[in-house]
């Protein structure tokens, strides 16, 4: 369903742009770890991070935003302890749940002050940034696709754009890879936002085992280029 | 999408197998072993007590420990067999669930998808060891593999899991496992891993790289809710993570199942007593 609610794509561009000022810059979505560990060596194995990455953690974001938006455009803000909790259940990783509520936090205080609602203060201290994504684009007048897309969007080319401060590679081959991969996020968004409003407990949950471990290695190594 | 209801029981296809196992257990009298109280076999699923065959986390010293095996009545499952195992420990006994052998999940003949679904309950007070052979996804196979656990606020719980991506040398086919564990009816962990040819990304190094066995173990203890165990990424390809509540999940990637089981161990072992074996 392509509910785009009363809001536009301007919108929709504004939130999944990476130059919005919410911190996303700091971080190379596990890219790093996975370098530094020799998973990654190349233009190739760059390509099915990405994929493998937005087909697991991608996924669970992207649905998590969507269930977000659809609950934020209802007005029912009491369901996102619950979602809270089950998204804190699909994330083994410490170190990636304080990451994702880093990312939250920033969020919520820059979409606070650049389009204020009310719904931003419902969210708890440290909410996990997907939540923050869907409330955002409730608050913007879009749709649980568009906020599933805009995560997925976000995430995905924030990752790849670390790729060239971390590896020998052609940012023209990197953005090549965002082409390549343009389809599978649309199909990405509408599994995510297939059904926004059923049970907290039925969101997807495809786990992502190494992004798990590597993250745990580089949240305590001593020198690194991001935060995570 | 994922769907968190138990499945609903088919219509048995033409040549698929159905079978529906249940095992219970109670406290025994202080001091003794605890009871099974139902110990229901079907076709394939064949429980039997049993002792302990090796090393068991958690039951050192425990003179409490209701021991069951699971065997495995034919090959498989295959390819359209649907098998269920519901089973329910009761408060305050101490359950230790066994397999005798690995798990070849093999292909059938008409390509149809093969199902394994594991409900636990487990009371107040009451203890579920887990601990079964790896499950190895022959090539060509389809199987979807579901454990949903839910635990009572005081239960304790260890498991562990092992896939292993084909037989030696060969490509594995398609399989989703789900594991759900739930405390007190709040999710606390919630893991799905898919791989084969319909499954877009696991070889990718943020999923499983170039690793042919995956697993973990998950252990949830209410002592622990002052604060889970600290991280632990004691390998390059493992790590011990403390969950969002009372439990700790070990993770491993690793080229072969020998090699998985040992960073598992490994793993289990940083625990301490009365985890470790």
């Amino acid at each position: 369903m392509r509910d785009r609610g009363t809001g536009g794509q301007a919108a929709l561009l504004l939130l999944a742009d990476g130059r919005l000022p919410a911190g996303g810059y700091a971080h190379s979505g596990g890219l790093e770890a996975a370098v530094a560990a020799g998973r990654v060596t190349d233009i190739a194995g760059l390509q099915d991070f990405l994929i493998g990455r937005a087909e697991t953690s991608g996924l669970i974001a992207a649905a998590f935003a969507a269930a977000a938006c659809s609950r934020a455009r209802r007005g029912e803000l009491s369901d996102m302890a619950e979602l809270e909790t089950e998204l804190d259940a699909r994330i083994p990783s410490l170190e990636l749940r304080r990451v994702s509520r880093n990312l939250g936090r920033q969020l919520r205080r820059a979409m606070d002050s650049i389009h204020p609602h009310p719904h931003f203060a419902a969210l708890g201290t440290a909410p996990h940034q997907p939540l923050v994504m869907g409330v955002a684009a409730a608050a913007l007048g879009l749709g649980p696709r568009d906020a599933a897309l805009a995560i997925l969007h976000e995430n995905n080319s924030g990752a790849a754009a670390a790729a060239a401060k971390l590896m020998r590679v052609d940012p023209f081959h990197v953005h090549a890879i965002l082409a390549r991969m343009a389809a599978r996020l649309d199909r990405l968004a509408d599994m995510a936002s297939a059904a926004p409003d059923g049970p907290s407990a039925d969101l997807a949950a495809p786990g992502s085992p190494l992004a798990d471990i590597a993250a745990e290695h580089h949240g305590g190594a001593d020198v690194r280029l991001f935060a995570s | 999408m994922y769907v968190s209801s138990p499945p609903e029981m088919p219509e048995a296809r033409h040549g698929a197998m159905t079978a529906r196992a249940v095992l219970a257990s109670a406290a025994g009298p202080a001091g003794r072993a605890g009871r099974i109280e139902t110990l229901r076999s079907d076709g394939p699923l064949v429980l039997r007590k049993c002792n302990p065959k090796g090393p068991e986390p958690l039951t050192h010293r425990r003179p409490d420990a209701a021991r069951v095996a699971l065997a495995a009545g034919t090959a498989g499952p295959l390819g359209g067999d649907d098998y269920a195992l519901d089973v329910h420990v009761g408060a305050g006994s101490t359950l230790v669930l066994q397999e005798v052998s690995m798990m070849l999940v093999l292909p059938g003949p008409t390509g149809a998808r093969s199902r394994m679904s594991i409900t636990v309950n487990v009371e107040d007070d009451a203890t579920f060891v887990w601990w079964p052979e790896p499950i190895i996804a022959a090539h060509r196979c389809n199987h979807r593999h579901d454990m949903r656990i839910a635990l009572a606020p005081t239960a304790r719980m260890i498991l562990r899991e092992e896939m292993v991506l084909g037989r030696h040398g060969e490509a594995p086919g398609d399989f989703i496992s789900r594991l759900r564990v739930t405390r007190a009816g709040r999710a606390l962990y919630d893991q799905q891993l898919a791989f084969g040819p319909s499954a877009p990304g696991w070889k990718g190094a943020a999923v499983l790289g170039g690793g042919a066995a995956a697993g973990s173990i998950i252990a949830v203890d209410p002592g622990w809710t002052d604060g889970a165990p600290e991280p632990d990424p004691y390998h390059q390809n493992a790590a011990l993570t403390p969950l969002a509540g009372p439990g700790v999940a070990i993770g491993a990637v690793a080229p072969d199942s020998l090699d998985l089981r040992r960073l598992l161990l490994r793993g289990l072992n940083t625990l301490g007593p009365p985890w470790a074996i």
